[in-house]
């Protein structure tokens, strides 16, 4: 029975959807990109912090990582400085100030960026951002070869090397599992001073920005992962000089995909061009050759022609002088014919005058 | 040829077997450690230090030596220098050799050496300059074995497919060329997207630039030092041809890579003019990037320089020594020595003696392999039934 | 068709696959290209 009002609209709905899905795919193919919109992320409060090491725990558990060596609640852990572990997702560092008697403590993980060098470098696609705001890792691809790690400017991801057979990059996972499910990072959620917010990134920067403005004094006017490296899901705020409580400020604002735009770039202009430029230096290199060998065919026939005339002009003045020689010597011949032609005339002229009268002189 | 028999006969333990053997048991118990207890069994690497010197070494040197192949290749086909043709062979077999231990190597390295097709196969992750790299090391490995072929097939008396393999001379060439040209400045390529971890005297923007250059006369130097080596062990396996043209070979490359080197300099000092980089030249890593720079490539290009000039066959030989341990010392500085400069000594990587044992193995191996083929194989001589 | 991109990361992996199939393709066109080009040309050997 035809179609009823609503499924009408629905279709105009959806196909006027398409419509702008396409207009949007193409203003999505310039240079700017934005990230997903409303994807979440963690405002780390060091100011609140206090080092109980409570979302540390919360990791482990959620997670499922072997027991440390020494308990979560020992917190003499906190006198070195730790880096995040094939088994261990999440650090808390302590740093000493030097104007004041408080430590500063201050979690480390992934920061989740917005263009993460490490899937920018996965040459397998193990590593992607998420709609969620979550880097995650796919176990089924990697092949183990660490440039995520050699990429990586926060040097989070860890790797088991004690693994033989199948060993893993680890990180945080920003509990993206969770998160799906509707419930918080293990972190967020275990942190007893509020030191850990969880929601969009849009909001936490307005959160951020409001307790900076609010507390010109607490906090240094800057939210580490704002800009850095492109952006990070992950927000840090603190009262502390950053790089004094071991985050490095000299990363810049550039993702780590613009570094590598440029080599990158380069690749298939060299496909398509060197061939071009090899293809044509080997046929100027042949025709060089054809030129000489032509050259020196030329030459050699030049040669022998010039012999051959040389041959020619020898022979003909050979044959002039023989033909001389002949001519002379027949001329010779024919004098000496006339000669003997005469004597013998001459003598038997003298024999008949002998019998008539004698011409001894002439005979001489 | 029964003096040669007689020669293999007399003792299997020469000092070169003996000492190979023992490096080649070492690396095969290093091997059996390194399958069954993985990375943190035999290696100093760790999470501050992913890569060591299976890459910087194993990788960055093999394929940067082993660019012999497509620099003579390409002089003799493309450029039409024809009075290198006798230096062809020897030095494809070299760059066959030294790739496919590379990939070798490759499999000691990563953690799941059979997924190393995946990146080609199952899911390209084409943003990353490594797959450029993979991609493009898998490609020309499959080159350098067609151009090689030949010799086997001449050794093995397949006269129908030499043949038809010869004909594709020049296409192959070509994109040897295009393949070389790819993956040697990819490979430089691969630390541009750690700005923050190497030393700014080494990172730049012309990188793929300076490891494609560098690569022109490290294969240029190889072939040269190859050659040297060839001529004091295996100078009864070459013909005439060979031996008269050798010394016009080592000559004019050294002349070819004086000149390329020098090109070298020039960009290496205009990297560090663009991003203003100068002041590090007055601290202890700045010195030890000169030492670099002057003692590793402007010396041995003045030495090549001279002998050129001279027609010096001893110096070139020399030069080439020092040329070849100068793109090894580059390779290494970029990958281990100033990578992580800014960590604090404690956190930085020595490699382990069992990474250097295997690193030896491979070498041991390649020139194991060499030895056999040179031995077995038209590489030094034409093969009677088709010379040209 | 999946041609929405949120980030750059995805862009370009979306532009270098195809660049890398543009780049084969490039590759055996030229050779192809030549074959044509040279075809009336003397043959010569080419070693």
């Amino acid at each position: 029975m035809g179609i009823s009002r609503r499924q009408f609209l629905g279709w105009l709905g959806a196909a006027g959807a398409g419509a702008t899905a396409v207009s949007r795919a193409e203003a999505a193919s310039n240079k700017q990109f934005d990230g997903y919109p409303g994807s979440f992320g963690i405002l780390h409060d060091t100011t609140r912090c206090i080092g109980c090491r409570k979302c540390e725990e919360a990791c482990n558990k959620v997670n499922e990582l072997p027991a440390p060596e020494q308990p979560f609640d020992d917190l003499s852990v906190l006198d070195k400085t730790r880096r995040t572990r094939s088994d261990v997702f999440t650090v808390v560092n302590q740093f000493q100030k030097e104007d004041s008697q408080l430590p500063v403590f201050v979690k480390k993980q992934c920061n989740h960026c917005l263009e993460p060098a490490c899937a920018s470098a996965c040459f397998v696609r193990a590593l992607r951002k998420v709609k969620t705001g979550a880097v995650i890792y796919d176990e089924s691809l990697c092949v183990g070869c660490r440039y995520c790690m050699v990429a990586c400017p926060f040097n989070i991801p860890a790797y088991e090397y004690n693994e033989a057979i199948t060993p893993r990059v680890t990180k945080c996972t920003m509990c993206h599992p969770r998160i799906e499910k509707g419930l918080l990072p293990g972190c967020v959620e275990s942190c007893p001073k509020e030191a850990l917010a969880f929601g969009t990134r849009e909001r936490l920067l307005k959160t951020a920005r409001r307790r900076i403005q609010k507390y010109p004094n607490a906090y240094i006017d800057h939210i580490y992962g704002e800009q850095e490296m492109g952006g990070t899901s992950w927000l840090t705020i603190s009262g502390t000089h950053f790089s004094e409580i071991g985050m490095r400020e000299d990363l810049g604002t550039q993702t780590a995909s613009s570094f590598t735009a440029g080599p990158l770039a380069a690749v298939p202009v060299v496909v398509a061009l060197w061939p071009v430029l090899l293809t044509g230096i080997y046929a100027i290199s042949k025709r060089k050759d054809k030129i000489a060998d032509e050259e020196r065919i030329h030459a050699v026939a030049q040669t022998v022609a010039d012999a051959n005339e040389e041959m020619q002009v020898k022979l003909a003045k050979m044959k002039d002088s023989m033909a001389k020689e002949k001519e002379a010597a027949i001329n010779l011949e024919v004098k000496r014919a006339l000669e003997e032609a005469a004597k013998e005339a001459a003598e038997s002229q003298q024999a008949s005058e002998e019998a008539g009268s004698e011409t001894p002189k002439e005979e001489k | 040829m029964p003096q040669e028999t007689a020669q293999v006969n007399k003792s299997i333990f020469t000092p070169f077997n003996v000492i190979a053997g023992m490096i080649i048991f070492c690396g095969l118990i290093i091997t059996v450690l390194r399958f069954t207890g993985g990375l943190g069994a035999v290696t100093n690497l760790d999470d501050n230090n992913p890569w060591g010197i299976w890459i910087g070494f194993d990788l960055l040197c093999g394929v940067a030596l082993a660019a012999g192949g497509y620099v003579t290749s390409a002089s003799c086909y493309i450029f039409g220098l024809k009075r290198f043709h006798s230096a062809v062979r020897p030095a494809i077999l070299t760059a066959f050799l030294g790739y496919a231990l590379v990939v070798m190597a490759l499999h000691y390295d990563v953690g799941r050496p059979w997924r190393l097709p995946y990146p080609i196969f199952l899911s390209p992750g084409t943003t990353s300059l490594l797959f450029e790299v993979g991609l493009c090391v898998f490609l020309y490995l499959t080159v350098l074995f067609i151009e090689f072929s030949p010799a086997a097939l001449e050794w093995l008396g397949l006269k129908k497919i030499r043949n038809l393999v010869v004909r594709l001379t020049l296409v192959l060439t070509i994109f040897g060329v295009i393949l070389s040209t790819l993956h040697q400045s990819s490979l430089g390529a691969l630390y541009m997207i750690a700005p923050s971890k190497l030393h700014p005297l080494w990172y730049s923007g012309y990188l793929p630039v300076f490891f494609f250059v560098s690569s022109v006369f490290a294969g240029l130097s190889m072939v040269i030092f190859e050659g040297s080596l060839a001529h004091r062990h295996l100078h009864h396996k070459m013909d005439e041809t060979h031996l008269e043209e050798s010394a016009g070979v080592a000559l004019g490359f050294g002349k070819a890579a004086a000149f390329v080197m020098m090109g070298y300099v020039g960009v290496k000092f205009i990297g560090i003019a663009m991003d203003n980089n100068w002041h590090y030249l007055a601290t202890g890593w700045g010195l030890w990037f000169l030492l670099e720079l002057i003692g590793f490539v402007v010396v041995p290009a003045f030495m090549y320089a001279i002998a050129a000039r001279d027609r010096n066959l001893r110096l070139v030989r020399w030069a080439s020594i020092l040329a070849v341990l100068g793109v090894v010392l580059n390779r290494l500085n970029i990958s281990v020595v100033a990578f992580n400069w800014h960590l604090p000594s404690a956190d930085r990587y020595f490699p382990s003696w069992m990474e250097i044992a295997i690193s030896l193995f491979i070498v041991t191996i390649g020139v194991v392999v060499y030895r056999f083929v040179t031995t077995r194989m038209p590489i030094f001589y034409e093969h009677p039934d088709y010379e040209h | 068709m999946d041609a929405l991109f949120y980030t750059l990361h995805d862009f370009l992996l979306h532009s270098k696959s195809i660049t890398y199939m543009m780049m084969g393709a490039v590759l055996i066109g030229l050779l192809l290209f030549w074959l044509f080009l040279s075809g009336r040309d003397e043959k010569k050997r080419t070693f």
